[in-house]
């Protein structure tokens, strides 16, 4: 095994088109990233699973410059945008970066419809010129999302499901045409069938337009639908990554295998009286993976894991 | 008293829509026995959680109405005037809604609505309630430190949590958990659920789980109703549903959920 101090750019050759290194985020004493480094690729997805509060959103708000980073570089195409760059960069970049949220329920203002919703992006941004051309490009995005535009277009937030709300959402950022998609569990609000669906559908718009994908989620098994490489997070660390076959088929982390033995299993029902079991289990991992660590090891061509950390 | 905690008798639900009335859920049945676990699954915009909205009557739309029975403990709360409504919702029944994490006030300390809420439904002291919020909140992992910050510093997850303890402190007859832990990672939410099934036990409290993901379903709960378009398409025990499930589209949405790839999922190291 090789320990190497940096994450390693991954083995594609593709520029990246944002690129985070050594991210930090701190709130007052949480330490919400601890040196976060990774490349967003056209076409490409990555996938960050890991722990509730583990700075999924953290990042991705980071990504989506809606919070700025205490520590770190961010490089979009090449360039160092870390402090605020010109107000056109910094337009171009709000435009090429959409993040779809975590909660349908939120983001979606309960006062328009959703014909509203996706023809404002697509005329603000150029894509749709004319009435005719909102009317058409709103069918075209609703259709994309599985939502049917005669039913959907005319109706208010409050009178969709949790589901066709977030199909709305996703419908919204990609009315933006945008080179990189944010998506904060997209997903975790629909039921199965559509998830599979729209996971489809955002693995089709990513080959058709070498959209960089960061698909966050804290569902490991979609991710291995979705995405060629997954980051597992840990406490603001990045604990393992790499190609996500290999880290799903060969999870060295402690803190990987306990997610990926905590994927329900219908065979497997909970037993009254039993949760300290694995209550002390997962307490235990958390221990041993909370303290950090320098040392990274490489445990296949594209697959790292970080060392544990001695106890303080 | 062996009757049901809960019966839905022949709910039917109707939203007003400009162009007129639609149905989300057509004359629907079941009962929730004392201290059962009973799953309602289905695909998104089945009408899942019109079913828990008219249950508490919360509606969400200005217009909406409900026919059929809604019986707890005989009493059919579709009946009941608003002013007999409050001491349901909360103390009898506790809710933890899909949109849950907003639900907290955004200008409060958690810690502060925490006694706001056994203040009002318990006339609990500013003392009790902060000790039986350290307690929930240890029970839902999260320091008891953290009691003093305000809504926005939790991750999405957190807030998801703190909405379940304090449904929890209230120690209802029935809780009614539409997606509750859609935004928790797998491991905290078997940490909360296997939690839930233990305090189930201790205190016999009734739950309406209402979740898309049927292998967690079957995990939790002892009997599943699977809902197509507004109907109850199938209801069973948790094996015969799973095992051996009566209606094609169960079949579908057992078909339908994504697996890790390569290898069966890996056993626990522990179990
Ligand atoms: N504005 C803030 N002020 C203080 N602490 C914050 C703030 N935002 C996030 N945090 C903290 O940073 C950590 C990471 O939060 P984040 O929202 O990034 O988690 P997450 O991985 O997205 O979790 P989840 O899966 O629950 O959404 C948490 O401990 C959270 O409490
Ligand atoms: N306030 C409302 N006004 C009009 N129609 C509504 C309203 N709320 C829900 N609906 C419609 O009723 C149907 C059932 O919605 P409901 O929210 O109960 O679905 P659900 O099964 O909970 O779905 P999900 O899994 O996506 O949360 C949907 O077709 C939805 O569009
Ligand atoms: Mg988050
Ligand atoms: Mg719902």
């Amino acid at each position: 095994m090789n320990a190497v101090m940096t994450v390693p750019p991954a083995a594609i050759a593709a520029e990246p088109i944002v690129r985070l290194d050594g991210i930090e985020r701190s709130f007052g004493l949480v330490q919400a990233l601890r040196g976060v480094s990774l490349s967003l690729k056209g076409g490409h997805a990555l996938a960050l699973v890991g722990e509730s509060g583990c700075g999924k959103t953290t990042c991705a708000r980071i990504i989506a410059r809606m919070d700025t980073p205490t520590g770190g570089e961010m490089l979009y195409r090449g360039r160092n945008i870390t402090r605020t760059g010109t107000a056109a960069e910094e337009k171009a970049y709000r435009r090429a970066v959409q993040m779809v949220f975590q909660d349908p329920f939120a983001s979606l203002n309960p006062v328009f419809s959703v014909q509203h919703h996706l023809a404002r992006p697509l005329a603000l941004h150029g894509h749709a010129r004319s009435k005719a051309e909102q009317v058409k490009g709103v069918a075209d995005l609703l259709n994309w999302v599985g939502l049917e535009p005669s039913l959907t277009a005319h109706k208010f937030p409050h009178e969709l499901s949790g589901g066709q709300r977030q199909r709305v959402n996703i419908a919204r950022a990609l009315a933006v045409q945008p080179d990189v998609l944010v998506a904060d569990e997209p997903t975790s609000m629909l039921d199965v069938s559509i998830r599979l669906g729209i996971l489809e559908l955002l693995a089709r718009i990513k080959q058709e337009r070498q959209l960089a994908l960061l698909y966050i989620t804290h569902d490991i098994a979609t991710a291995a639908h979705v995405a060629e490489e997954v980051i597992v997070m840990f406490a603001g660390q990045m604990v393992e990554w790499g190609d996500t076959l290999s880290v799903i088929g060969h999870a060295r982390h402690p803190y990987t295998q306990l997610l990926l033995s905590a994927v329900p299993d219908p065979d497997r029902p909970f037993v009254a009286g039993d949760s300290a079991r694995f209550l002390g289990h997962a307490e235990e991992v958390r221990r041993l993976s909370r303290p950090s660590s320098t040392e990274v090891n490489k445990v296949g061509p594209n697959h790292f894991v970080r060392a544990l950390g001695a106890m303080s | 008293m062996n009757e049901a905690l809960l019966q839905i008798r022949d709910l039917s639900v109707d939203y007003f829509l400009d162009k007129g009335a639609f149905r989300a859920v057509k004359n629907v049945s079941f009962d929730i026995g004392r201290g059962e676990l009973f799953g309602l699954a289905g695909e998104s915009g089945c009408g899942k959680s019109t079913i828990a909205y008219a249950i508490t009557r919360l509606a969400k739309a200005p217009a909406w109405v409900a026919v059929g029975e809604i019986l707890l403990d005989g009493q059919d709360l579709l009946k009941l005037p608003e002013s007999r409504l409050q001491e349901v919702r909360w103390r009898r029944i506790g809710m933890v809604f899909q949109s849950a994490m907003n639900s907290l006030n955004p200008l409060m300390r958690v810690e502060a609505q925490f006694h706001d809420v056994l203040r009002r439904h318990t006339g609990s002291s500013r003392e009790k309630s902060r000790a039986r919020a350290e307690e929930m909140f240890k029970l839902v992992g999260i320091p008891a430190s953290r009691l003093t910050d305000y809504p926005h510093q939790f991750s999405g997850g957190m807030r998801q949590r703190i909405v379940i303890a304090i449904c929890l402190a209230l120690k209802p007859e029935l809780i009614i958990m539409d997606e509750p832990t859609t935004a928790l990672d797998v491991v905290v939410q078997r940490e909360i659920l296997e939690q839930v099934i233990d305090l189930q036990r201790g205190y016999g409290f009734s739950v309406l789980f209402i979740t898309h993901d049927l292998h967690l379903m079957a995990q939790l709960c002892h009997r599943i109703g699977v809902m197509l378009r507004g109907e109850l398409v199938e209801v069973g025990d948790v094996r015969q549903v799973s095992r051996a499930p009566a209606h094609d589209y169960t079949r579908k949405l057992w078909g339908a959920i994504p697996q890790l790839p390569g290898h069966p999922p890996v056993k626990d190291a522990i179990a």
